[in-house]
C-alpha cells in the first residue's frame, strides 16, 4: 500500500489531528481519532467554542492541521497543495452554512450552478444541460415556481434560501455534504421540513452527511451522534 | 475564467450606485485627459491649417514667432512697420511670384481690419490648398469697400451693402472712430476656420484714405479734415505696411531670399518660413501642454484612487461573498482575479464613456464654442495618442485593482469558509 493512501477509505478519517491558530500557544483542536463511514449520516454537536468550525475547516481543506492525517473520501488532504485542496473541495464537498449561502447578485439557478463553476468533475456529472439539472433539483426541493426562480435571491424566504443552498450542495453528486447549523435561522415547521429534505436527498444521491449543530433536538434520524467536547483533547478555553 | 467574468460584472451591477459614481468620477478624469489632448491637437491643426502655400512672411525686424502671430493670426501687435519702398523692391525680385501685403492697426467693433490687395483672394491658401471664396457679394473694388469674414457677418448680422465705420486701434472699445469715412460691405467670405473669419478686409488705399488727414498718429484738428470724396481723389499709395506674404517661383530660392531679406541694408527686416516659425511656436507651447497633460494625469490618478477606495470599502461587506465562493471551490487567486476584473471593467467603462464624452462633446459643442468665442475647434480624428491614453488608463485601473485584489486574496485565505469578524 503506497504511503500516501490513507489506511481507511471511509468518508472522513481523522487521526492524531492537532490544530492551533498562528501565534496561539494552545491548540484549539486535538483529536485522536474520528471517522465517518461512507453513506453515514452523522450529527456532530458541541457548544460554541468547542472547535466545530475548526474541524469543518480541516475537513473542508481550508485549514491545514499542525499534525496528523485528515482523510476525506480516500484522499489525505494534508498531503495536497492548497490549490489541490480547493479543487478537491469543489469536486467532493457540498457545503451548507447557517445562513447567507447565496450570492445576492446571482439568480436562484445561477447560485445553484456555482457548484459546477469551479469543478469540472461536478460540471461533467450534471452533463450538458446544467441549468436544467439545477432546475430539476430545485423542483425536487419544492422550488419550481417559475416566478420564484426568476426573482432575486434576496426576496426568497430564509427557508427557501436554505433549500437553494442544499440544491447547490447536492448538484453534481459530491461525496460529502457538510451542513453547519443550516436550520438555526428557520422556524420549527420549516426546520422539520428542511431536515426531511436533507435526509431524503442525501439518501437519494448516496452522499455522506456531516451535520453540525448545538441543538440536540435535531439529532433524530441520524445514524450516529458525536459529541465534539468528548473527542477534543485540547484544553477548554477558560 | 468566463464564469469569473460573469460573476464580476453581476457583482458590479449589484453595487451599481457606488460603482456608478466611481465610473463617473473616472470618466470625467479620462474625458479631461482626452479633452486636453484633443484641444492640443485641434489647436495645432487650426494653426497649421491657417496658412498654406506661403513661402515667406516678411515684416519689420522682430522674433519669428511674434511676426507669425501678429501677421497671420492677428495675435498681438507689430512693433514696427516696413516701408512701402522695401516692399516694392522685394516684390519685384525675380524669385518672387506673388505677394500679399498686410496693413493692420484698425478695427471694427473688436474685429481686426486688414488692409491688403485683391492678391489675397488670388493667392492666400488655407487648409492645404483651399482658397478664399465668397458666400455673398464680391471683392472690394473701391477705396471704401470692405469684405467681411464669416464670423463678423454672423455675429454682427451684417449683409452686403451695409455701411460700417472703422475705429483706430485694435481695442474692443475704441474712442477714435474714422466716422467721417464709412465703408460699405461688398462681400462676405465663406467660413475658413482661420482668423480671416474674424477680420474685415479692405484695400490698402482704404487704410491710407482714413489716415490721410492724421498727423503722427493723432486725429486731425477740425480745420485739417479731408472729406471722403476728396481723399478718393488723392494719391493713396501707402507709405508703410505691417507685413507681407511671399510666394516664390521656386521653393529652391526660399533660403536664399530669406537670407537676402534678413540682410537687407536699407531697413531692418525679418523673413520667416511659416512652417519653421510654427514649430518654434510649438516648442514654446509644449511646456504649457505638458503641464496641462500632467494635471489631467493627476486627475486620472485621483479617479483611480477613488476607485481603489470604493473597492477596498466594499471588502468588508463582501467577505461573505468571498466565503461562499471559497466554499464552492474558488481558489484564492480566483478571488484576486475577480477583484482585478472588477477594477479593469470599471477602467474600461470609464475609458469608453470618457472617449464618448470628449468626441461627442467636441462634435456637439464645437458649434457653440465657435459661435460664442470665434474659436473653431476642429475634431481631430483620434489617433495613436488617444489609443495610448485609453490603454494606459485601463492598464492603470487594472494595476490599481491589484491593491484591493491583494487584500481580498489575503482576507479570503484568512477567513476560509467561516467569517471570523
Amino acid at each position: 500500500m503506497p504511503e500516501s493512501a490513507p489506511r481507511n477509505s471511509g468518508a472522513v478519517t481523522l487521526r492524531d489531528v492537532r490544530f492551533a491558530w498562528p501565534r496561539a500557544a494552545e491548540p484549539v483542536l486535538a483529536l485522536e481519532s474520528f471517522a465517518i463511514e461512507r453513506g453515514e449520516r452523522v450529527f456532530l454537536c458541541g457548544p460554541s467554542g468547542s472547535g466545530k468550525s475548526t474541524l469543518l475547516g480541516l475537513i473542508g481543506g481550508v485549514l491545514q492541521p499542525g499534525g496528523g492525517e485528515v482523510g476525506v473520501l480516500g484522499t489525505d488532504l494534508a498531503r495536497l497543495s492548497p490549490a489541490a485542496r480547493d479543487r478537491f473541495r469543489a469536486d467532493q464537498i457540498g457545503l451548507v452554512f447557517q445562513q447567507f449561502n447565496l450570492l445576492p447578485y446571482l439568480g436562484v439557478v445561477d447560485n445553484v450552478l456555482l457548484a459546477t463553476r469551479f469543478s469540472s468533475r461536478r460540471a461533467a456529472a450534471v452533463g450538458g444541460d446544467a441549468a436544467g439539472a439545477a432546475r430539476d433539483l430545485l423542483a425536487v426541493l419544492g422550488l419550481e415556481d417559475a416566478r420564484l426562480l426568476r426573482s432575486p435571491v434576496t426576496e426568497l424566504s430564509v427557508g427557501q434560501q436554505q433549500r437553494v443552498a442544499v440544491a447547490r450542495a447536492l448538484l453534481g453528486a459530491p461525496g460529502l455534504v457538510i451542513a453547519d447549523e443550516p436550520t438555526s435561522a428557520l422556524d420549527s415547521d420549516a426546520r422539520a421540513a428542511f431536515m426531511d429534505l436533507l435526509f431524503r436527498e442525501c439518501v437519494r444521491t448516496g452522499a455522506t452527511l456531516l451535520f453540525v449543530s448545538h441543538d440536540r433536538a435535531l439529532a433524530d434520524g441520524f445514524d450516529r451522534v458525536v459529541e465534539l467536547p468528548a473527542l477534543n483533547r485540547a484544553p477548554v478555553p477558560a | 475564467m468566463k464564469a469569473l467574468f460573469g460573476i464580476a460584472l453581476r457583482s458590479l451591477a449589484n453595487r451599481r450606485l457606488t460603482v456608478g459614481l466611481t465610473i463617473i468620477g473616472l470618466t470625467v478624469s479620462v474625458a479631461l485627459l482626452l479633452g486636453v489632448e484633443q484641444a492640443r491637437k485641434s489647436a495645432r491643426e487650426g494653426f497649421t491649417q491657417t496658412i498654406s502655400g506661403t513661402d515667406l512672411i516678411v515684416g519689420a525686424r522682430s522674433g519669428p514667432v511674434q511676426l507669425l502671430l501678429y501677421s497671420v493670426f492677428h495675435i498681438g501687435n507689430a512693433t514696427n512697420q516696413l516701408s512701402w519702398q522695401s516692399y516694392e523692391e522685394i516684390a519685384a525680385s525675380d524669385a518672387v511670384a506673388w505677394t500679399v501685403p498686410i496693413a493692420l492697426g484698425d478695427s471694427h467693433r473688436g474685429f481686426r481690419v486688414m488692409g491688403t490687395t485683391d492678391a489675397v483672394f488670388e493667392h492666400y491658401r488655407y487648409a492645404r490648398s483651399r482658397e478664399l471664396r465668397f458666400a455673398e457679394g464680391e471683392a472690394f473694388a473701391g477705396v471704401f469697400d470692405a469684405v467681411i469674414g464669416a464670423d463678423v457677418a454672423a455675429r454682427l448680422g451684417y449683409d452686403v451693402g451695409r455701411e460700417i465705420v472703422l475705429s483706430h486701434g485694435v481695442a474692443t472699445t475704441s474712442f477714435l472712430d474714422h466716422g467721417d469715412k464709412p465703408f460699405t460691405v461688398t462681400g462676405i467670405l465663406e467660413r475658413t476656420g482661420t482668423p480671416l473669419d474674424r477680420s474685415v478686409l479692405v484695400s490698402l488705399e482704404g487704410i491710407e484714405a482714413i489716415h490721410v488727414d492724421w498727423q503722427q498718429g493723432r486725429p486731425p484738428t477740425p480745420g485739417q479734415r479731408v472729406s471722403a470724396d476728396d481723399a478718393r481723389a488723392m494719391d493713396l499709395q501707402p507709405k508703410a505696411i505691417t507685413a507681407f506674404l511671399v510666394g516664390l517661383e521656386s521653393r529652391v530660392a526660399t533660403f536664399g531670399l530669406q537670407r537676402a531679406i534678413n540682410d537687407y541694408t536699407d531697413e531692418a527686416l525679418t523673413a520667416i518660413l511659416p512652417g519653421v516659425a510654427l514649430s518654434e511656436l510649438w516648442s514654446v507651447i509644449a511646456t504649457v501642454e505638458r503641464v496641462l497633460l500632467a494635471i489631467s494625469a493627476c486627475v486620472v490618478l485621483a479617479g483611480l484612487i477613488g476607485m481603489v477606495t470604493t473597492l477596498l470599502t466594499s471588502l468588508s461587506e463582501r467577505r461573505r461573498e468571498m466565503a461562499i465562493l471559497r466554499a464552492v471551490g474558488a481558489r484564492p487567486w480566483h478571488i484576486f482575479v475577480l477583484f482585478m476584473l472588477e477594477a479593469t471593467a470599471i477602467g474600461v467603462a470609464a475609458a469608453v464613456l470618457g472617449s464618448a464624452l470628449v468626441f461627442g462633446g467636441f462634435w456637439l459643442g464645437a458649434g457653440v464654442i465657435a459661435r460664442e468665442t470665434g474659436i473653431h475647434l476642429e475634431l481631430v480624428a483620434p489617433g495613436q495618442s488617444e489609443a495610448i491614453i485609453v490603454g494606459l488608463v485601463i492598464a492603470a485601473s487594472a494595476l490599481a485593482g491589484a491593491i484591493p485584489a491583494w487584500r481580498a486574496w489575503r482576507t479570503s485565505l484568512a477567513d476560509g469558509l467561516s467569517i471570523r469578524l
